[in-house]
């Protein structure tokens, strides 16, 4: 009876309990991401932005979660009732559970497995479901519309998201991704004889693929400019229109908590993860996990920027630009960095 | 090996139900999401016995995106589904008969390697351990090093495949408005813009 305690019960309470920590600083992170997202497009269109509830609104979203959760779920009666309601439950459950293998600080992991990147582009491809799920279950045209639209887009920019990975992998030489922030620690800049500093990081060695990787990113979880599948002005809401109350705010969540996942990608796999920007005592001192979460924070501010500043593209544009762009672009720098790699020896 | 033997009976339950489900199902939409879940839990099977590599491919590849073509297609499709009920009986043989052929080829193989020693030595190759060789970087020796001809070779006939796609699928169609992105940026003014005196009165 011991041995059953020792190694199964404590071991799976242990997990869910890391589980669990994870997702609520998960969820109060994005409910703070919600609102910090509303306060720059405010800022940028000169307005004020959610300033009622609480301090600065600082509870605006806890008030919404509360609307949300206390309207009413209006199922259409032409629904595939099944698929429309599990449509929400699989973008938001997809969009959690790739948060297993990210690293947050350094051993601060629920699954550090040997596959983690791949993990992460299979879960986040696996996205595209929930949208069709909803758009085809609501069984009405703009969702359906919006549907086409997505799982279209989400194929296509997963291409060049494939490819950029796969650069960051020769540099690397590990799919691991506590391994891919433990590269970083040395580059560019250590081999001119500095000393440990953010120069070292992937986004000085890959540029244009640091970029790729962003403005696909962007395309990969819908956001602006590239957030044709919900374009209020062609579809109403796209493939959300017949949803409301807690199945839209699952949409919704599912959303965002795809968009901080590529954040901290983008952290993990560019930005040096965990690493202090400069390798001297008192950043030293601070612990990993606060400069993870503030350059997160910085790239969703990009994020967040993009949304306000960029017109939406147009389709054909959205299809020449991850096609005729980004994949050939993407491809030949994957030729590009092996040769380096090969012909230097740095690999 | 009880929680792995928990999960194995897990996914393989689950992994039968829903092919099960794929042939029964009367919406073929929902075929296809239960082929989805298919595939889902033989990535976990894979999982389960240490290709970890093998089970994200088949999750990126498959479930990412052979099957959301698959769902894409069905779903426009203007099924019949009477006359798709109809056709069951007809075609019931063959597809038993494929079954049965599958099914025998697996008892052959399996029994085989009960009995014959030599087949069991060629089903256990010398794997290394994962803690000394991932799984990638094994499968990257044998396709990269070991067959890297028959690797290019098969790579060669999908690229003749996808070039018949396209020759197949490809027409030009006339009287259409392309969006030119290099003769819209190199517009100026001057070519844009007319300056004209007009006279009062005249007009243009």
């Amino acid at each position: 009876m011991d041995t059953f305690f020792s190694t199964y019960v404590w071991p799976t309470l242990i997990m869910v309990g890391q589980s669990l920590l994870l997702m609520v600083a998960l969820l109060i992170y994005i409910a703070y991401v919600l609102l910090f997202d509303r306060k720059i497009w405010a800022a940028v269109q000169l307005r004020r932005g959610p300033n009622v509830v609480g301090p600065w609104g600082l509870f605006q979203s806890f008030a919404d979660l509360l609307k949300f959760v206390f309207k009413e779920p209006v199922i259409p009666a032409g629904a595939n009732k099944g698929v429309f309601l599990l449509a929400p439950l699989v973008a938001v459950t997809l969009a959690l559970a790739t948060w297993a293998v990210i690293p947050l600080a350094d051993g601060w992991v629920i699954a550090n497995i040997n596959v983690g990147i791949l993990y992460v582009f299979a879960i986040s491809s696996l996205e595209v479901y929930g949208i069709i799920m909803g758009g085809w279950a609501s069984n009405s045209k703009y969702p359906f519309l919006g549907a086409l639209r997505s799982a279209a887009q989400m194929v296509s920019y997963e291409v060049s998201i494939g490819f950029v990975i796969v650069t960051v992998l020769l540099t690397v030489g590990s799919l691991n991704l506590t391994d891919i922030v433990y590269a970083q620690k040395d580059g560019l800049g250590t081999m001119i004889g500095l000393p440990n500093t953010f120069l070292d990081w992937n986004w000085l060695a890959l540029f244009p693929m640091f970029i790729i990787f962003f403005i696909s990113a962007l395309a990969e979880t819908n956001r602006p400019p590239f957030d044709l599948p919900e374009a209020e002005s062609e579809l109403v809401a796209g493939f959300m229109v017949e949803y409301g109350s807690t199945p839209y705010m699952m949409f919704m969540l599912g959303e965002y908590a795809a968009i901080v996942l590529m954040c901290s990608l983008t952290t993990i796999l560019f930005l040096g993860g965990w690493l202090p920007p400069v390798d001297i005592a008192i950043l030293n001192w601070v612990p990993g996990i606060i400069w993870f979460i503030l350059k997160a924070t910085m790239v969703f501010f990009m994020f967040g920027l993009v949304k306000a500043f960029v017109p939406r593209y147009r389709y054909d544009q959205l299809m020449r630009l991850g096609w005729k762009v980004f994949l050939p672009l993407s491809l030949a720098m994957v030729v590009i960095v092996a040769f380096v790699l090969k012909l230097t020896g740095w690999a | 090996m009880g929680l792995q033997a928990l999960f194995f009976y897990i996914f393989a339950t689950v992994a039968i139900a829903s092919a099960l489900m794929v042939i029964s199902a009367k919406n073929p939409v929902h075929s296809v999401l239960f082929l989805i879940l298919t595939f889902f839990n033989a990535a976990g099977l894979f999982l389960l016995t240490g290709a970890e590599f093998l089970a994200m491919i088949l999750l990126v590849v498959y479930v990412g995106a052979v099957a959301v073509l698959f769902l894409f297609v069905v779903m426009m499709l203007d099924v019949d589904f009477a006359e798709l009920r109809s056709g069951v009986m007809r075609y019931a043989p063959i597809g038993l008969l494929v079954g049965i052929v599958l099914a025998v080829e697996l008892v052959v193989y399996v029994g085989g390697t009960a009995i014959s020693d030599t087949a069991k030595s060629a089903t256990s190759l010398p794997i290394p351990a994962l803690t000394e060789r991932t799984n990638t970087a094994a499968l990257g020796d044998v396709l990269y090093s070991n067959y890297i001809y028959f690797f290019q070779l098969s790579g060669l006939v999908l690229l003749v495949a996808m070039i018949g796609a396209i020759v197949l699928t490809l027409r030009h169609r006339t009287h259409v408005r392309r969006q030119d992105i290099s003769t819209q940026v190199a517009r100026s003014p001057e070519t844009a813009v007319k300056v004209v005196n007009v006279k009062p009165g005249q007009g243009i």
